[in-house]
């Protein structure tokens, strides 16, 4: 049994927050995204905020400085589109494992230095792996349904490299997250499982799909039972919920999550739903309250904050945490 | 962490748990090419929204599971699958339940576990192949998520007893649990069902070691499922439904008393356990459980009786000779019963006013329910070729009264030119359809085979055609058929064009011709189309929307056709040989053959022939598919082929007894060696100094994933440099001597029907020589295989070692090499087979080829090739380029 995993017997982990959100406030140019490294790139760079790992380093570390320092377990690592597929956008596919295996690097220094302050709360790094922006089980052409912008094969290749990066660069667990389309997290699943057979390594996976709206169902189509079923092939440290939806509205899925997996069970949902200009006005009270009643509930053994979320957010749910036992449910069959 | 109980979970876009609770698990099975032969058909015709709707109508039918197999020979299963699979997955009322990813093909299986995100189930693997294999394709199946079916089987075979079945069931769930450390819930295990009541002492306990089975299964090995296709079990009654029905659900009401808890089911083909009589349930029971010595006799008598029962037709035959005058006639047209047609038409003439209204009216009202009936697929082709007949020999019959009445000429629908084209000779596709279109009024003008273009276009502008019909088998009449369409543009005729034959496709018609001309072409596979496309095309008031959307549809088809994603990637010509098939010849020593040098069978006893006859291409000729013997059994199709059937074994006496047809073979062994890579040096004697013919074969340039081989021929005999003494063979059979007359003696006598019959019969009659050929080759001429014991079955699916492919077919596309082949062995003067100026042999009925005796020859496809091949082809063959692209065109990239 792995660290982690011995310690989520005993408590509930804390996650850390949005990663873009805090980077907003640097404001950084197009000339600080390239730093001298990337002087002459053929194309426009601003915005490509996983590339920041490599030409603003240090601004990486302190946004994982402020997590840890708010009471996160876990932080992210800066990779979340960092896969040759995600790069493409930018002609930067030639940089992907350097840019996992630095990201992975700069959370495990901020990491160790934490634990090392506190040897009784260890921290970790979380090796974040998107869901790319295409989708492997529907067309993205009307006319077409049986056309793929992506196969399975194309997205194994592109994660198995990202997974090694990440692993490489010192990631402590795994995080497929963001999974709006299950096909493409199996293939992200396949790629670790191969790798952690062929390396022999023993690294924890943590998987979080995103129901989008009100349906309950992925962007896929599948709903929270059904989703399950097609992800626990591999042996999964946890399995969540994410992204699209404020604390309140995942409530109901995760409830039903709870009583169908006998699997550790995550949850990180925006600050809210975003406002007219696309941005969250939840208050870290107010979603730290809406958390404790998954606590309440005992729905879930990790909670940590998406889209909008800050340190300040984080802070609070580290804050009611503390006052609960993990989850232990009596299981129902689907 | 919480531990939940070990269910069976899969998933679609909804979950599907299998508790203990789950009295049975339906799976649906019509969306699978070797179980449903319309699935089969849209398939192969790439309708593939049509088979969509298949698989929409088992979910709705209450499917929970969809089972899709696409193995079939000439589908490219490993796209069929993604397609349909794609497909499926923009289907949300479809996609919602889990799938079965079903095929005997790995490649398939992996294809179709890339494409779904919900936790299917493979169907299946086994220990066939050996615990390595086994191992790595569980493991594979475990990491894309997915359950399994595992099937009896292993190295030793499949397992025929209850110890067998616990020895191979038992060993692959330790396999599997142990050392994959596969979720034991997730292993269903298909334990084999087999018939019963098939005679055989040892059959008698299929049904008992099954059940058996499936309760050891569920008691010792934890978690695991059992399941299977049901209707197997009642094999040796095809034919009675009724007993069929009843112990299927006989069947299955004790196996899943025994744990059996899902399988595949034709929810048409089961009676209502409580519903079974009383006294047929005892005789199943009986049957099924091996209860009583004289179980199988007693279901067998009891059986019969039921099918005398239904059989009181013998009295009723005769009734409807009571009907009225038109009604006789009807029936008469559509049973294509020729028996009472003079005499009816005889009646109608006299009541008639005029004779030429006896056609008009009375005959014409019969041919239109026929017409009704084969439109609406309640009537098969033969039947329709049958009316036909008796539509003839009415009309025939009253010809004489007409002329004398002078009443002038009958108005017939349309006037319609078929030819197959030059240098084809290929003519039962293009008969029926004449026949068919016939039927329906329409006046045909069939120019026959091998019809120059001049000669089409002068018969159309004297003849003021209407459309002309052109058909071929081989691939070069592909190219005939664009000069016949230059000509028809060049020309300004205005007359449409359709095109039909084996090697036709609507991507060739749209790509290829269609640009060619200004007047519509159709492209048109089978009869029942013909008639539709050409009322269309005909029709005053419609025509010229139907004309325009023709266009409009064969242009977008055209556009999305050359538009269209080119997935399979080339390598050229050099690299390819680099990764030509290395077989091991340290350990292979060809075997030097009994006898050498060209052999001539002038006269072939055909009666030997027949057990060699391989029958489903037969009635695939007649546009009735599935596998012989099922077919005669077949839900839809079963009573046709059976009546079909009984007439071609009618013809077939009268051919054997008569000796009708002379078949007549020269074939021969000599020594060979591979050069140069792709060329096969034949060599006059074995000292091998002088070189008697050179093949050339052509080498697969598709990019393979590593450490599969890119194949020739050429690959399958021993280079010259290793030293070995190898060999090689060459054929040409024929048993055509004898068709034309006789197709033509009953065309005289205004029967179609057997016409037609007599082609098609001469046909696989040439088949058949060719597989005995085969086999004395193997085991005599040649000997390499001299215990070979392999009965029909089992030759027609090429069990046997060694190959004989044939120039024009996937392993070896061009049709040049039967030049070469014909001069080794003198083809023409030893048994006057001649070759067309496309290289289509005369007469049709001949079959050619290469024999390979190496145990690792296989047939497969050669595929695209690329230019640099071409170019190689044509400086070997000493050809101009020109001249190898045309005949090399079909597989050139």
């Amino acid at each position: 049994m792995t660290v982690i995993e011995e310690i989520l017997l005993k408590k509930i982990l804390v996650l850390d927050g949005a990663m873009g959100t805090m980077l907003q406030d640097y404001k950084f140019s197009e000339e600080d995204f390239r730093g001298d490294r990337f002087v002459n790139h053929p194309c426009s760079l601003k915005g490509n905020n996983d590339l920041l790992s490599l030409t603003q380093p240090e601004a990486i570390k302190t946004v994982h400085r402020k997590y840890f320092e708010v009471g996160a377990d876990i932080v992210e690592t800066n990779t979340f589109s960092s896969t040759s597929i995600g790069m493409g956008d930018y002609q930067m596919e030639p940089w992907v494992y350097e840019m996992n295996f630095e990201s992975a690097k700069l959370a495990r220094q901020v990491a160790d230095e934490f634990t090392k302050k506190n040897p009784d709360k260890p921290r970790f790094v979380a090796g974040s792996i998107g869901p790319t922006n295409r989708t492997a089980s529907m067309s993205p052409d009307v006319n077409d349904p049986g056309y793929r912008a992506v196969t399975f094969d194309e997205l194994l290749v592109s994660y198995t490299e990202q997974v090694k990066g990440l692993i490489d660069g010192g990631s402590d667990v795994l995080l497929v997250e963001t999974i709006f389309d299950t096909l493409n997290a199996k293939a992200a699943l396949f790629a670790i499982d191969a790798l952690k057979e062929k390396n022999n390594w023993n690294v924890p996976v943590m998987v979080s799909g995103t129901i989008t709206d009100a349906s309950g169902r992925t962007l896929s189509g599948q709903t929270v039972e059904a989703f399950v079923v097609s992800v626990s092939h591999i042996p999964l440290l946890s399995i969540g919920f994410n992204c699209a939806l404020g604390a309140d509205q995942l409530l109901p899925y995760l409830r039903r999550l709870s009583q169908i997996t006998e699997i550790n069970t995550s949850a990180h949902p925006n600050a809210g739903l975003p406002n007219a200009f696309g941005s969250y006005d939840q208050s870290p009270k107010e979603m730290g309250d809406l958390i404790e009643k998954y606590l309440e509930e005992n729905l879930v053994n990790i909670v940590g904050g998406c889209c909008g979320s800050t340190p300040d957010h984080i802070a609070q749910i580290a804050r009611v945490v503390r006052n609960y036992k993990p989850r232990k449910t009596e299981l129902k069959i689907l | 962490m919480i531990k939940g109980p070990k269910y069976l979970k899969l998933s679609g876009l909804e979950p599907l748990v299998v508790t203990p609770e789950t009295n049975f698990v339906n799976i649906g099975e019509r969306t699978n090419v070797t179980g449903s032969r319309k699935f089969l058909r849209l398939i192969e015709q790439g309708d593939f929204s049509a088979a969509v709707e298949v698989a929409r109508d088992q979910v709705d039918g209450g499917a929970q599971i969809l089972d899709v197999n696409m193995d079939e020979g000439m589908i490219d299963g490993v796209q069929a699958m993604t397609t349909y699979l794609n497909l499926i997955a923009s289907e949300p009322d479809i996609s919602r339940i889990p799938i079965m990813i079903d095929s005997s093909k790995w490649e398939i299986i992996e294809a179709g576990l890339k494409v779904v995100q919900g936790k299917s189930v493979v169907n299946s693997i086994s220990l066939k192949e050996g615990e390595a294999n086994f191992i790595k394709q569980a493991n594979t199946i475990r990491r894309y998520g997915a359950a399994v079916i595992v099937m009896a089987f292993d190295e030793q075979g499949q397992a025929d007893t209850l110890d067998r079945r616990i020895e191979i069931c038992r060993r692959s769930y330790d396999v599997l649990v142990n050392q994959v450390k596969f979720p034991s819930e997730d292993i269903i295990f298909d334990p084999n069902i087999f018939p019963v009541a098939t005679g055989m002492e040892e059959h008698k306990n299929n049904a008992v070691d099954f059940f058996k089975t499936a309760k050891w299964i569920r008691k010792n090995l934890p978690n695991a499922h059992v399941s299977g296709g049901v209707s197997n079990v009642s094999f040796s009654f095809r034919g009675n439904n009724k007993v069929r029905e009843a112990m299927h659900s006989a069947f299955l009401y004790h196996a899943i008393k025994n744990g059996m808890n899902m399988g595949i089911v034709n929810p048409t083909m089961l009676e209502i356990y409580d519903e079974i009589d009383s006294e047929l349930l005892l005789h199943v029971e009986d049957v099924l459980l091996n209860r009583t010595i004289d179980a199988t006799e007693k279901l067998l008598d009891y059986a019969e009786k039921i099918i005398d029962d239904s059989g009181n037709k013998k009295v009723v035959v005769k009734e409807w000779r009571s009907d009225s005058l038109q009604n006789r006639i009807t029936h008469a047209l559509v049973k294509g019963i020729d028996e009472f047609i003079e005499e009816d038409v005889e009646e109608a003439r006299l009541l008639a006013a005029k004779p030429i209204e006896v056609i008009e009216i009375n005959l014409m009202a019969g041919m239109n329910v026929v017409g009704d009936l084969f439109g609406s697929g309640k009537m098969f082709l033969p039947q329709v070729v049958k009316s036909a007949r008796v539509m003839k020999r009415a009309v025939a019959y009253l010809l004489p009264f007409i002329e004398v009445e002078k009443d002038g000429k009958q108005e017939t629908a349309g006037k319609i030119l078929m030819a197959t084209v030059k240098g084809d000779v290929h003519d039962i596709g293009k008969n029926i359809v004449s026949v068919v279109l016939g039927c329906n009024n329409y006046e045909i003008i069939d120019l026959g085979v091998m019809v120059p273009l001049e000669q089409i276009i002068k018969t159309a502008i004297e003849e003021k055609v209407d459309i002309i019909g052109l058909s071929g088998l081989i691939t070069p009449s592909l190219d005939e058929m664009i000069n016949v369409a230059q000509e028809i543009k060049r020309r300004g005729l205005g007359i449409p064009l359709l095109i039909g034959g084996a090697t036709t496709s609507k991507a060739h018609t749209a790509v290829k011709i269609a640009p060619e001309l200004l007047t519509p072409v159709v492209h048109v596979n089978d009869a029942s189309r013909a008639v539709t496309v050409v009322g269309s095309l005909l029709n005053k008031d419609t025509s010229q929307v139907y004309k325009d959307s023709i266009r409009n549809e064969y242009e977008l088809f055209r556009d999305k056709f050359l538009d269209r994603k080119e997935t399979k990637e080339h390598i050229d010509l050099a690299t390819a040989r680099s990764r030509k098939l290395e077989l091991d010849w340290t350990d292979y020593k060809p075997k030097v053959p009994n006898q050498m040098g060209v052999q001539v069978i002038e006269n072939q006893d055909l009666k030997i022939l027949v057990d060699f006859i391989d029958w489903s291409p037969f009635f695939r000729s007649w546009d009735l598919h599935g596998h012989y013997p099922a077919i005669l059994n077949d839900d839809i199709v079963g009573k046709q082929a059976t009546e079909l059937f009984a007439d071609a074994q009618v013809i077939l006496s009268k051919i054997l007894d008569k000796k009708l047809l002379k078949a007549k073979a020269v074939f021969g062994i000599f020594p060979a060696n591979s050069v140069d890579y792709d060329d096969i040096e034949v060599y006059s004697d074995d000292t091998r100094a002088e070189i008697d013919v050179k093949f050339l074969t052509l080498r697969q340039q598709l990019k393979k994933r590593e450490g599969k081989a890119n194949i020739a021929l050429a690959d399958f005999i021993a280079p010259k440099e290793s030293g070995i003494h190898d060999y090689i063979g060459a054929f040409c059979v024929s048993t055509g001597f004898g068709t034309a007359k006789l197709a033509k003696a009953y065309e005289d006598d205004n029967d179609d029907y057997n016409s037609i019959m007599v082609k098609a019969l001469a046909d696989r009659l040439a088949e058949a020589f060719a597989e005995y050929l085969h086999k004395a080759v193997r085991t005599n001429t040649w000997g390499y295989a001299p215990n070979e014991l392999l009965d029909n079955e089992a030759l027609i699916k090429e069990a046997y070692k060694g190959i004989r492919p044939a120039p024009g077919y996937p392993a070896c596309p061009d049709h040049l090499e039967k030049n070469t082949i014909w001069e080794l062995l003198k083809v023409q003067k030893r048994i006057g087979v001649t070759l067309t100026e496309s290289l289509a042999m005369w007469p049709a009925a001949s079959v050619s080829g290469y024999y390979f005796a190496h145990p690792q020859a296989q047939y497969f496809g050669v595929g695209k090739i690329t230019e640099d091949q071409v170019k190689s082809f044509s400086k070997r063959k000493k050809i101009d380029l020109k001249e190898a692209e045309k005949w090399l065109r079909p597989n050139i990239k």
